[in-house]
């Protein structure tokens, strides 16, 4: 049946809850109020105040309490309110989580969920793309979903993942996108990208939200006679190396996008890759297109213009189609 | 013990003897120290950044204040579970004055969390002495804030702790919420090997010195009779002995291979060509 982003997201949870009585909520106002954004609204009453904890704000306790409770094999998942608050609790989720298995040989099966991105107004505390800070963390996976069932298949995996998994939701599709989600026990399994278009003259890479702006260059781009191929990763780390590859040697050609901010983003490393893997294949170089290496304005014209865009990307793909 | 066998620890890292109760061995010490296999970490970490969930010991990271969360977790896990068992979580003056100290304590009171916060008050937090840490003159001052009975035990009374702790698991067994005990002692060192501590004043080390526990504790056995000094001497003369042959154990134990070094980062690897 067709559902929103939002909803895929919410069954996902509410069916992982419902096969394994470990699995329980924690985060601020995520009980009777339902979460900032309702991702959570009626779990309390289905499942109770114990499988549905509100704390005080306490981003730090939050997570804390995630791993404390992971190492002693609940599997909670954490909401933050907005990923931006997620610095907050850096310590716990880089230094704790992340490195537990490797030291002393604990897993941490957590999951923490996080509303990120912009595109809404909000401003430099409540837009962030938090994603690159964490990529790069040995032990932690970091998973962004685009479509609806993606976002249920997705966020069922990573409740039953072993490892700490960083859930980030592109709060801008969570009503906006729909799609149908298969019926019965629908996982998707991390670290694998999905095909969003095929193509043969330009590769896209992309994820989250920008995988919709990526889909409308390529329908405009179709128009003026190229096809292009649109990779979703899904799992931002540890990314789908091959997918990628394989999907420049066909294209020769790649366009790394994100919503983040440029520099030292998750473009930076797959542009790498691509050159370090397939060079001989490339007929130009790796382009990137991502926000402005600034905050997040909060003013519409500016964050137009801190935001990549359809025009953008048009821009960097004709340009790159002809080189 | 005050605590049961089965109730989760989170020692800090001058609590040796929290691992020696759960059986940790001191060979296993000496490996871990010296970075070798036979170590707990298999020397991925080092000293006393050691743990092991099958002991239900956690480990520490270093910036300490960061187990009082996790010890919260701990404790709602064992709450969420109906277990009759606590988490104990040991720190020191100086992870009070960390966020992560007051939210994990704030969380556990207000969720009634089975958790007993001992703090180790040993007079400074590196070279800060504890005046300069807090305008609270005890660390046990914190607790009604949060709404915790609080108590402050003289940390150089081995049965003073002993009672304190009692009192503590008694309290938090029965499902009314986290209990804070400050052991009020001192570090007779630096903080740690590289630091001679010249900077606490001379006539704290003497006044300390002459309060040790050990020497407090062997008065005390002597003097009620519970055995005699042959026998006190016979058993530190024995651990001696085992110190000398779990150091000379660990020295022969191989380091780990270097193509371990990818390994359990994650439950699988990951899948790169060149990381694994």
């Amino acid at each position: 049946m067709e559902i929103t982003f939002l909803e895929g997201i919410r069954q996902g949870i509410a069916e992982e809850m419902e096969r394994d009585p470990d699995v329980f909520l924690i985060g601020e106002d995520i009980g009777v109020y339902g979460g900032a954004f309702k991702v959570t609204a009626g779990m309390i009453e289905r499942f109770g105040e114990r499988r549905v904890v509100d704390t005080p704000v306490c981003e730090s306790g939050i997570a804390g309490a995630a791993i404390g409770a992971a190492l002693m094999g609940l599997r909670p998942v954490a909401e933050m309110q907005f990923s931006d608050f997620i610095t907050c609790c850096f310590d716990q989720i880089v230094n704790f989580a992340a490195k537990c298995r490797y030291r002393w040989n604990a897993p941490v099966p957590m999951v923490v969920r996080a509303p990120s991105g912009g595109d809404i107004h909000a401003g430099p505390f409540h837009s962030q793309n938090p994603e690159a800070w964490f990529a790069r963390v040995p032990g932690l996976k970091v998973v962004i979903p685009a479509t609806a069932p993606d976002a249920k298949g997705l966020i069922k995996s990573a409740i039953r993942d072993n490892d700490p998994v960083l859930f980030f939701e592109n709060k801008a599709l969570y009503r906006k996108i729909k799609g149908q989600v298969p019926d019965g026990d629908y996982t998707v399994p991390i670290g694998k990208a999905a095909i969003f278009r095929e193509g043969g003259d330009l590769s896209i890479i992309t994820y989250g939200a920008t995988v919709y702006m990526a889909a409308d260059a390529a329908a405009q781009l179709e128009k003026e006679g190229y096809s292009v191929e649109i990779i979703d990763l899904r799992t931002v780390y540890p990314f789908d190396e091959e997918a990628i590859l394989e999907s420049v040697r066909k294209t020769s050609k790649a366009i790394v996008l994100h919503e983040d901010t440029l520099t030292c983003g998750i473009g930076a490393e797959i542009a790498a890759r691509i050159t370090e893997h397939v060079f001989d294949c490339l007929d130009g170089p790796v382009v990137r297109v991502a926000a402005a290496d600034t905050p997040i304005p909060f003013s519409p014209p500016l964050e137009k213009a801190f935001l990549p865009s359809v025009e953008k990307v048009l821009e960097k793909a004709r340009w790159l189609l002809n080189y | 013990m005050a605590a049961h066998p089965e109730d989760v620890l989170f020692p800090c890292h001058r609590d040796m003897a929290m691992y020696f109760i759960r059986g940790v061995t001191p060979r296993e010490v000496f490996a871990q120290y010296m970075g070798r296999i036979g170590g707990l970490t298999r020397g991925r970490d080092a000293n006393m950044h050691m743990g092991d969930m099958n002991r239900r010991i956690v480990a520490i990271i270093s910036s300490l204040a960061a187990s009082i969360p996790v010890a919260a977790g701990a404790a709602l896990a064992l709450k969420y579970k109906g277990s009759s068992n606590i988490a104990w979580v040991v720190f020191g003056d100086g992870a009070t004055s960390r966020g992560d100290w007051h939210e994990g304590f704030n969380l556990a009171s207000v969720q009634k969390l089975p958790l007993v916060m001992v703090c180790n008050n040993n007079g400074y937090a590196y070279s800060v002495p504890v005046e300069n840490q807090m305008a609270v003159a005890n660390v046990a001052d914190r607790g009604p804030a949060y709404g915790v009975p609080s108590e402050i035990v003289d940390g150089n009374d081995v049965f003073a702790v002993y009672e304190a702790a009692g009192r503590a698991a008694a309290h938090v067994r029965s499902g009314n919420g986290p209990y804070l005990i400050e052991c009020k002692t001192f570090r007779m060192s630096g903080h740690a090997a590289h630091d001679n501590g010249d900077y606490v004043p001379k006539h704290l080390f003497e006044e300390w010195g002459r309060k040790d526990p050990i020497d407090q504790l062997r008065r005390k056995m002597l003097e009620n009779g519970w055995a005699d000094a042959q026998a006190i001497d016979s058993i530190a003369a024995g651990v001696l002995r085992e110190i000398e042959e779990a150091v000379a154990w660990a020295e022969k134990q191989p380091y780990p291979d270097p193509s371990e070094l990818s390994r359990n980062v994650y439950e699988e690897p990951c899948g790169f060509a060149w990381n694994e």
